[in-house]
């Protein structure tokens, strides 16, 4: 499929699936996949890349955004991105699907995410197996729950019999509508409507059972409470086909950091409280957690300037993804190749698509990262289309230092 | 320029010297505020609260300032409030009436600050539908601003106003006015309700302790951690309380159903003579306005001499609000130990205001 010449990094650390360390090596590439790994050496024609000791790591495979932001993609090391369905129009129609596998092509692969319902309504279902032959890879319910649990177990159905996994928000809508935050403390203060978080493990019991029902595979695209971890890790040890995804955000920041009504710190789901951050930690390192993703929706000060229960959810998350997620790697939570698991192989899998991996036949995708090289968040200086990130200022390691989309350098 | 000042030397002592009184750029909440910097604004509002009873009710300290009331939320009582305050301070007074649906419409609320603050406004005083919003404003423009109202968030001038009245009625009694060790029992929509915070911040600051009495739809989550009890029956949260405040039922903020009906609510919350006669003998009755005669409140618990502050409450209002624009703009009129940027930097809004 390239037309370039084959690529080889040498000394570098290999990130390779089911070792937990890296180890030296270095790895060949030629027509865009990767043909061989380990002790190998460059041959005449290669463009030939040293690592110097950095991580040699697939390139990640950011199962959520809600824009195409090839820089901030780019800079954060993701090499495919998933794109919610929460488009102004939703990608409910074959269209715009095949329009938005297209759109990051070749340096940027984009894998659209087909809304569950005409609209993201929650009522009728869209004509998911057209958008699945347009280049779709998984059904989502975008950014909401869908309330109805008849339409919910058809969707389910339907999605099973077409083999497509359903990415569900899980937010039970009856006690979110209006809310912009987690009911505790910090909303009590602020005086900013709130719904318990419980309404989280509410919606992932029901979609569990009806998942279950319909033998269909489910992933939460964000489970951020400890009791929704509990249905989730419950489900597993029954041998259920469902996973579980967070956002570095709901690992790294509390309801907290929303007292001065930062609007960078409205997302949806809303921050929890200090323990169901904690519980997140506990089970991204249990192994409950899949895939962690980026969320990234940037948002400029018209959508975010504005008091805090006007302003839009979401953040610009694909630049700190990487980062934010190698600080599980320092604290111990987790090992360097579990890291890479759950912001590239795993997510790589649940979409069907060969990559995510450094394995002899999958795609280049490959990521050359510096692990411990610091640098500081800074929402002035963001190379996304908008800084509305809420780690704004916070110190953090890990950098990109090239980047590779099938064998070609695109950073 | 600076004016020939007698504040300084009312307080001797009292108080830190010069603006470490009061090192806020403007009122935003109650929270972050010490206990002495709420007791130095009540007792700056003193000398209002006797202006205000004589004929000739004008002073002439904010002479030549502008001061913009920017309501994008309706009022009647506290936009009045606020004009007749600026105005007996001498300032040239302008209401804004901007309606929400209409600022929705057309520029942003940023947009809406700039435009304020180009006009040279030397104080704002905002009223807003959206928590935080009177926050968002000001970071956004030069002059004091003071939140009369944001959301369900804070009122500040609320519970300073109503501390004013509790410290008159006490002293009325022959007390010393000291509100701490009181027992205030604040009932009706905790939840939706910014005089409510504001009052717990205050009240707890000041000392006293505070109860807050709602149907559990109506109590918002976690409310102890602010520092007071929570009942859900009114008779236990009357009994022994020195004080009791009683909130308007605000359906304008309720999305879904709340309580059954007016009468219910009634039957559970109101105060009636036969409830007020189980709180502490001689207990003194506030509501914010406007009431609900005959819900949260009956007649003639609202209207009992002696006993219902609520006209009371009104009066101290245009004192407090006196104070605290006052206070605010002595910066700006260059009052001796005022002067600018004397704020140090660790100042809550100062703070924010960089971040």
């Amino acid at each position: 499929m390239s037309n370039a010449a084959p690529l080889t990094i040498l000394g570098g650390l290999l990130v390779r699936p089911g070792e937990a360390a890296p180890c030296a090596g270095g790895l060949r590439a030629a027509d865009g996949q990767i043909v061989a790994l380990g002790d190998i050496s460059a041959e005449v024609g290669d463009v030939v890349v040293q690592a110097k000791g950095a991580l040699v790591a697939p390139g990640l495979v950011d199962l959520g955004v809600f824009a195409i932001d090839k820089p901030a993609c780019h800079f954060g090391g993701i090499t495919r991105a998933a794109l919610m369905p929460d488009q102004n129009p939703p990608l409910d129609h074959p269209a715009r699907v095949r329009f938005a596998a297209q759109s990051g092509k070749p340096n940027l692969w984009v894998h659209p995410l087909a809304a569950a319902t005409r609209g993201l309504e929650g009522r009728e279902m869209a004509e998911i197996a057209l958008m699945r032959d347009a280049g779709a890879k998984a059904v989502s319910t975008g950014r909401r729950w869908i309330g109805d649990s008849g339409a919910m177990l058809r969707l389910l159905r339907y999605a099973a019999m077409l083999g497509m996994v359903v990415i569900a928000h899980a937010e039970d809508d009856g006690l979110t509508a209006g809310a912009v935050a987690t009911a505790g403390e910090i909303a009590t203060r602020l005086g900013l409507s709130a719904a318990p978080a419980e309404a989280e493990a509410l919606a992932i019991a029901r979609d569990i059972t009806l998942a279950e029902m319909a033998g269909a595979r489910l992933h939460f695209r964000q489970v951020t409470t400890a009791a929704g971890l509990a249905l989730v890790r419950a489900a597993k040890a029954r041998g259920l086909p469902v996973t579980a995804g967070v956002s570095p955000a709901h690992f790294t920041l509390s309801d907290l950091a929303a007292a001065d009504f930062r609007t960078f710190c409205r997302l949806s789901p809303p921050l929890r409280s200090e323990a169901d951050r904690r519980a997140v930690i506990a089970a991204i390192g249990d192994g409950t957690i899949d895939v962690i993703a980026s969320c990234h929706d940037p948002r400029g000060p018209e959508d975010k300037r504005l008091p805090f229960a006007d302003a839009e959810p979401g953040m610009a998350g694909a630049e700190t993804l990487l980062a934010l997620t190698l600080t599980l790697v320092r604290d111990g939570v987790i090992p360097m190749g579990r890291a890479f698991e759950l912001l590239a192989g795993n997510p790589a899998s649940l979409l069907g698509v060969n990559a995510g991996v450094l394995a002899v036949g999958a795609e280049a995708d490959i990521a050359l990262i510096e692990p411990t090289r610091p640098w500081v968040v800074s929402s002035d200086r963001m190379e996304a289309s908008a800084g509305n990130t809420p780690f704004d200022r916070l110190p953090v390691a890990g950098r990109v230092t090239g980047l590779f989309k099938g064998g070609v350098r695109v950073r | 320029m600076t004016s020939p000042d007698n504040h300084a030397a009312k307080h001797e002592g009292r108080y830190p010297p010069g603006s470490a009184a009061f090192p806020h750029r403007g009122l935003l909440g109650i929270a972050g505020l010490e206990n002495h910097q709420l007791l130095f604004l009540l007792d700056e509002a003193e000398q209002w609260v006797a202006l205000n009873r004589q004929s000739h009710k004008r002073a002439e300290h904010l002479a030549g300032l502008t001061i913009i009331n920017a309501f994008f939320e309706n009022s009647t009582r506290t936009l009045l409030s606020f004009e007749i305050a600026g105005k007996r301070l001498g300032a040239d007074v302008v209401n804004m009436h901007a309606a929400q649906s209409s600022v929705k419409k057309g520029e942003t609320l940023i947009d809406t600050a700039m435009t304020l603050n180009a006009m040279r406004a030397d104080a704002i005083v905002i009223r807003h539908a959206s928590s935080g919003a009177v926050r968002l404003i000001a970071d956004k423009v030069d002059c004091p601003v003071l939140n009369a109202g944001d959301g369900r968030h804070e009122h500040p001038t609320q519970a300073l106003l109503d501390a004013l009245t509790l410290r008159h009625a006490l002293r009325a009694r022959g007390g010393s006015g000291e509100i701490a060790g009181l027992t205030v029992t604040i009932c009706g929509d905790i939840l939706h309700s910014r005089v409510a915070r504001s009052n717990i911040l205050a009240l707890t600051t000041l000392g006293a302790e505070v109860r807050v009495c709602a149907p559990p739809a109506l109590m918002p989550a976690e409310v102890e951690a602010m520092g007071v009890t929570a009942f859900h029956d009114f008779d236990a949260a009357l009994a022994g309380a020195d004080v009791v405040m009683m909130l308007r039922l605000q359906a304008e903020r309720m999305q879904g159903q709340f309580i059954p009906s007016p009468r219910e609510y009634r039957h559970l919350y109101g105060l009636t003579l036969e409830r007020l006669a189980r709180a502490r003998p001689g207990c003194l009755v506030m509501h914010p306005g406007p009431m609900n005669r005959g819900v949260e409140i009956d007649s003639n618990v609202a209207d009992l001499v002696g006993t219902s502050l609520i006209t009371a409450q009104v009066e101290m209002g245009v004192a407090i609000r006196m104070a605290c624009l006052e206070v605010l703009t002595r910066r700006a009129r260059g009052v001796a130990g005022w002067e600018p940027d004397w704020a140090p930097d660790w100042a809550p809004d100062r703070a924010g205001a960089s971040a």
